[in-house]
C-alpha cells in the first residue's frame, strides 16, 4: 500500500474514532438512573481527544515505519545471506539490494539469477510483507488501545476540552521552536565543518591572509595555501560600499518625498512601482548588470577616458545599489511618517519652510530609525550573491580600485560549493568558514539595527 | 540717537527679511526637486529594467520553424512491430524487450529523412547532407524518433510537420549577428546560410510562435529546442512543498507568539531570533541545507525535495513576521468578546482571531511563494544547478528550477541566442512573480479591514 492510501485509510479512521468520542460522551451525559448531567466539556471535545489518543500513536508507528523499516529489512537479509555472497564493497552492495527488490516485488530481473540471490529475494519479500503486517498490527493495536482508553474514562467530569487544548498548545509551541532549531541548524552545521577546514589551515592564515588562490595541492606535500580571506573581506566591503553609496541618497531623498511632499495620488501609484524593485529576483539584477549595466559603464567610462571593466566592483555596486532602494526608501518612510506630527506643526509655526522642517527636525527625530534601516540595508548587500556571481568579475584580489574586478565572500562560497568537489577537501570546507564569517558579520548587524529600530519605536509610542 | 528714520528701518529689515526669504524658498524648491529627481530616477529605473527584459526577450518566443513534408520511408524506417507485453512475462524481461526495439529505432538514420523533406525544396541538399542537417535543430530529429516509437503507423506515411530551425539559423534570420563576419567567424557554412536566406524568401522557413520555451526540458546539444519546462517543474514542486510546510508552521507559531507566549526572556529571544533569521543571507541557508540535508542526512544532490526544505525554512521567517502582523492589526477587543461570553482562549482564537486574519495570511503566503519562488543562491549549493535534461516526476528526481535555469542560460557560448531566450525565460519568472505580487496586493486591499 502506498502512503497516499495509508494516509486516507487514516483520516477515515481518525473520522470513526472522533465519531466514537462523540457518541460515548453522549452516553456519559446520561447519568445511570437516566437524568441528564452537565458536561464538563461539549461533545465534541471529547471527538477530539478519542482522535488525538488513537491517531498519534499510530502515526507515530507509521513515521518509525517508513524512516527504518526499509533499512532493517536489508540489514536482516543480508545478514541471512551466506557469508561470501555479500560484497564488501558498498556500491557493489547497493547494486545487490537493487536486484533483491526488483525480484522481491515481482519486477523480475533479466539475465542471471544466481540460486543464493533468489532464496534472499524471497527471504526479503516474505519480512517486506511480515513487517508490513506487523506495523500493521501495531498501529491497529496503538489505535484500539487509545480508543479504548478514551472509552474507559469519559465521564461527564472529563476535562476533554482542557486536555485537546493543552495538545494545539504543544504542537503550537513545536511549530515555534523550528525557528529556533533553523538558527542552530545553522550554526552547529557551520560551526562543525569550518573546525573541521581549521584543521587544515590555521584561522590567523585565513582571517589575516592577503592571498586567495586555493588550488588542489599539486606538489604532494600536503602543504595548502593561498587561504586568506582578505581579498574577498575587501572586494565584499568594496562592492557593499558602492551599493550604498547609490542607495542611500536615492532612497532616502526618495523616502522624503513620499512622506512629506507627494500627493496621495502619486504616493499611491509611486510607491507599490518602487516596491516592485524589491520583488525582482536577484539573479534578474545580475542579467541585468551584465547585459546593459556593465556595457554602458565602461563605455562610459572609455568616453570619460577611464578604463572600466564591464564586469567590475563599479557594475555590481551599481545594480546593487538599485536593488536596495526600495528596502531604504520603504524602511525610511514608515519611519518618517512615524515622527509625530507635533513636531513638524511645531517647526512651521516658527516659519521654518518644509525643506527646513525635514532637515533640522524630522530627519534628526528619525535618525537613530534611519540608521536602523541603513544597517539592514548594509547586511543586505554583504550578503548579496547573484548580482556579484554574475557581474563582479570574480578575481580575488586586494584592491581599492572600484573599476577593477574583484571577487566577494558569496561568490567564493558558490565557487568552492559547485562544481565536483570532495566535500572533505578545504577547498570545499573553506566554504562553511566563509559562511560562518558571513553569518557573524550579518548577525552583528542585524542584532545592532534591530535593537536601535526597537529604541526608536519606544521612544514614541 | 539713532538717526535712521522708523521707515527706512523698516524697509532694510523688510529687504532683509525678503531676500532671506527668497533664498529660502529657492532651496526648498531645490530640495522639492532633488526630492521629485530621485523618486523619477527610481521609476525610471524600474522602466528601464522592465523595457530591456521585454524588448530582449519578447522575439525569443517567437523562432525560426519550417513547415517541411516528411515521408516516413518504409525503406530508411526499417524496424519490427512495437513489442506487446504477455501475460507470462515478468516486467523486467519485457522492459528489456522494449529497449531492444528502441535501441533498434535508435539506429535508424532520421537525419536522412530530414535531408529528403528538405530536398523538395532545395535540389542540392542530397550532394551536401551535413550543410542541410545545420538547418535543423537536431532535437527534431528526436522528435520524429518519438513519433514512430508512439504510433509506428506513422512509417510509410507523409506528415506536414513543423520543424524547429537551428540556432544559429534563427540567429542569422533575425539579424542577431554581423552578416558581413567572414567566413571564418561564421557559426553556419556560407552554404546553409544561402540555403537559409532561399527559404526564408520561400516561405519553408517562417517565423513561429515556438512552444518549445515553455514545454520543452532544457538541451544542449539542441539548443533552439531547449525550454523551460523542467526548470518549472522542479520550481512547482518545490512551491508546493514550501506552501505545505511553511505556512502551517509558519502560522502556528505566528499564533504561539502573539496569543499564548508569555513576555519573558525566552520569548524575547525567540523574537530576536525570528528577526534575524529574515535578514539571514540567502546563501547561508543554502550551506546549511548542504551540510544537514546532503552531507549528514544523506538526501539525493539536485532534488526538488531539499530545495523545497531549504526554501522552506528561508520563507518561514517571512511567514511568521507577516501573519504576526495581521494577528497584531486584530483588535482585542474580538478576543475579550468571546472570552467575555465564555471561549475559551483557544477558541476565541480558532473561531474569531482566525477566520479574521485569514485574508492577511493568504498575503503572508504569498509574499514568502514569491519570495521563494525567486531564490537562486541557495539552490546552487545543493546542487541545483546540474544541467537537467529531464522533467522531474517526483521530488525526489534531479531538477533545477526556473531562477536557476536564467542563471545557466546566461551563461551559455551562444550568446546571440541564449541572451534574447534567457531574456525570455527572466519574463516568465517576473510574470509569475508580478502575478503572485498583485495578487497580494489585490487581497489586502480587499480585505483590509480599519478598526
Amino acid at each position: 500500500m502506498n502512503n497516499l492510501g495509508v494516509v486516507l485509510v487514516m483520516l477515515v479512521l481518525a473520522a470513526l474514532a472522533y465519531q466514537i468520542g462523540l457518541a460515548r460522551s453522549r452516553r456519559a451525559a446520561v447519568s445511570v438512573d437516566g437524568h441528564a448531567m452537565r458536561m464538563h466539556s461539549r461533545p465534541h471535545y471529547h471527538g477530539w481527544l478519542a482522535v488525538l489518543r488513537a491517531a498519534v500513536p499510530a502515526f507515530g508507528v507509521f513515521v518509525l515505519w517508513r524512516l527504518f523499516g526499509e533499512q532493517v529489512i536489508q540489514n536482516l537479509v543480508l545478514g541471512a545471506m551466506p557469508a561470501g555472497a555479500v560484497p564488501e564493497d558498498s556500491m557493489q552492495q547497493r547494486v545487490l539490494l537493487q536486484r533483491l527488490g526488483n525480484l522481491a516485488s515481482g519486477f523480475g530481473l533479466t539475465g542471471e539469477v544466481s540460486a543464493v540471490e533468489r532464496a534472499a529475494a524471497a527471504h526479503m519479500a516474505q519480512l517486506q510483507s511480515l513487517g508490513r503486517m506487523i506495523v500493521a498490527a501495531l498501529m491497529g493495536t496503538a489505535a484500539t488501545l487509545g480508543l479504548f482508553w478514551s472509552w474507559r474514562t469519559t465521564t461527564a467530569q472529563t476535562r476533554a476540552r482542557n486536555k485537546v487544548e493543552r495538545a494545539v498548545q504543544t504542537g503550537l509551541i513545536l511549530c515555534s521552536a523550528v525557528a529556533i532549531f533553523t538558527t542552530v541548524g545553522i550554526v552547529l552545521s557551520m560551526l562543525g565543518e569550518a573546525l573541521r577546514f581549521f584543521q587544515f589551515i590555521s584561522p590567523a592564515d585565513f582571517f589575516l591572509g592577503t592571498v586567495w588562490n586555493p588550488r588542489f595541492d599539486t606538489s604532494g606535500q600536503g602543504v595548502q595555501s593561498g587561504f586568506g580571506m582578505l581579498p574577498l573581506l575587501s572586494g565584499t566591503l568594496l562592492v557593499a560600499a558602492i551599493a550604498m553609496a547609490v542607495a542611500l541618497p536615492l532612497g532616502l531623498m526618495t523616502a522624503i518625498y513620499m512622506a512629506e511632499y507627494a500627493s496621495h495620488r502619486t504616493r499611491n501609484v509611486a510607491k507599490p512601482v518602487i516596491e516592485v524593485l524589491a520583488g525582482i529576483p536577484t539573479i534578474v539584477y545580475g542579467f541585468f548588470a551584465l547585459v546593459i549595466m556593465g556595457p554602458f559603464l565602461s563605455g562610459l567610462g572609455a568616453a570619460l577616458g577611464l578604463e572600466i571593466r564591464a564586469t567590475s566592483a563599479l557594475t555590481a555596486g551599481v545594480v546593487m545599489g538599485i536593488m536596495i532602494i526600495p528596502f531604504i526608501s520603504s524602511l525610511s518612510d514608515d519611519i518618517i511618517t512615524q515622527v509625530p506630527k507635533s513636531m513638524r506643526d511645531g517647526s512651521l509655526a516658527l516659519g521654518g519652510t518644509k525643506s527646513e522642517t525635514v532637515v533640522k527636525v524630522v530627519l534628526p527625530a528619525a535618525l537613530p530609525g534611519i540608521v536602523g534601516a541603513v544597517l539592514l540595508a548594509v547586511s543586505r548587500a554583504i550578503g548579496e550573491t547573484m548580482i556579484v556571481v554574475l557581474a563582479a568579475g570574480n578575481a580575488p584580489v586586494l584592491t581599492a580600485n572600484p573599476f577593477e574586478a574583484v571577487s566577494t565572500v558569496t561568490v567564493t562560497i558558490v565557487n568552492q560549493l559547485t562544481g565536483d568537489q570532495d566535500f572533505a577537501s578545504p577547498q570545499s570546507l573553506v566554504a562553511f568558514a566563509l559562511g560562518l564569517t558571513l553569518f557573524v558579520m550579518t548577525l552583528i548587524l542585524n542584532v545592532v539595527a534591530l535593537v536601535v529600530v526597537r529604541r526608536y519605536r519606544e521612544q514614541y509610542e | 540717537m539713532n538717526t535712521s528714520t522708523p521707515a527706512t528701518g523698516y524697509a532694510a529689515i523688510r529687504s532683509r527679511v525678503e531676500s532671506s526669504l527668497n533664498r529660502r524658498k529657492a532651496q526648498e524648491t531645490r530640495f522639492r526637486l532633488i526630492g521629485m529627481t530621485a523618486v523619477a530616477i527610481a521609476l525610471g529605473l524600474v522602466a528601464l529594467l522592465f523595457a530591456t527584459i521585454v524588448s530582449k526577450g519578447l522575439p525569443a518566443f517567437w523562432e525560426a520553424t519550417f513547415e517541411l513534408d516528411v515521408n516516413f520511408d518504409k525503406e530508411l524506417v526499417q524496424i519490427g512491430p512495437k513489442p506487446v507485453r504477455e501475460p507470462t512475462e515478468t516486467p523486467a524481461a519485457f522492459q528489456k524487450r522494449m529497449l531492444a526495439w528502441q535501441t533498434d529505432l535508435g539506429f535508424v538514420d532520421f537525419n536522412e529523412l530530414l535531408v529528403q523533406a528538405l530536398a523538395k525544396h532545395l535540389p542540392d541538399a542530397a550532394k551536401h547532407p551535413r550543410d542541410a542537417l545545420r538547418l535543423i535543430t537536431t532535437g527534431e530529429r528526436f522528435a520524429l524518433r518519438d513519433m514512430v516509437m508512439n504510433d509506428p503507423g506513422v512509417v510509410g506515411q507523409t506528415r506536414r510537420l513543423k520543424l524547429l530551425a537551428d540556432a544559429n539559423v534563427d540567429v542569422w534570420l533575425k539579424g542577431n549577428i554581423d552578416r558581413s563576419l567572414p567566413d571564418a567567424q561564421q557559426q553556419l557554412s556560407a552554404r546553409t546560410r544561402a540555403w537559409a536566406d532561399e527559404l526564408k524568401s520561400k516561405g519553408v522557413i517562417q517565423n513561429r510562435f515556438s512552444t518549445a520555451l515553455s514545454m520543452n526540458p532544457d538541451s544542449r546539444s539542441s539548443l533552439a529546442s531547449a525550454g523551460l519546462a523542467g526548470a518549472f517543474m522542479g520550481s512547482l514542486m518545490m512551491m508546493i512543498i514550501v506552501i505545505l510546510l511553511a505556512v502551517p508552521i509558519g502560522v502556528a507559531s505566528a499564533i504561539y507568539l502573539e496569543e499564548f507566549a508569555p513576555k519573558n526572556r525566552w520569548t524575547d529571544l525567540i523574537e530576536v531570533n525570528i528577526n534575524n533569521l529574515a535578514a539571514v543571507p540567502s546563501i547561508v541557508f543554502g550551506l546549511l541545507g548542504a551540510a544537514v540535508f546532503i552531507l549528514w542526512f544523506k538526501l539525493p544532490l539536485s532534488a526538488p525535495l531539499v530545495g523545497g526544505l531549504v526554501l522552506t525554512l528561508m520563507t518561514l521567517p517571512t511567514v511568521i513576521i507577516a501573519t504576526r502582523s495581521t494577528l497584531k492589526a486584530i483588535p482585542p477587543s474580538i478576543r475579550e468578546a468571546a472570552l467575555g461570553v465564555g471561549a475559551s482562549k483557544v477558541q476565541s482564537i480558532t473561531d474569531h482571531v482566525l477566520p479574521l486574519a485569514l485574508p492577511g495570511i493568504l498575503t503572508a503566503t504569498i509574499i514568502g511563494v514569491a519570495q521563494a519562488l525567486g531564490e537562486t543562491a541557495p539552490l546552487l549549493l545543493i546542487g541545483m544547478s546540474a544541467f537537467v535534461t529531464t522533467i522531474p516526476s517526483t521530488p525526489l528526481e534531479q531538477s533545477t528550477a526556473l531562477p536557476v535555469a536564467i542563471y545557466l542560460w546566461q551563461g551559455n557560448e551562444l550568446r546571440n541566442f541564449f541572451e534574447a531566450r534567457t531574456s525570455a525565460a527572466i519574463m516568465v519568472l517576473l510574470a509569475l512573480m508580478l502575478t503572485l505580487n498583485s495578487l497580494a496586493i489585490w487581497l489586502r486591499k480587499r480585505f483590509e479591514t480599519r478598526w
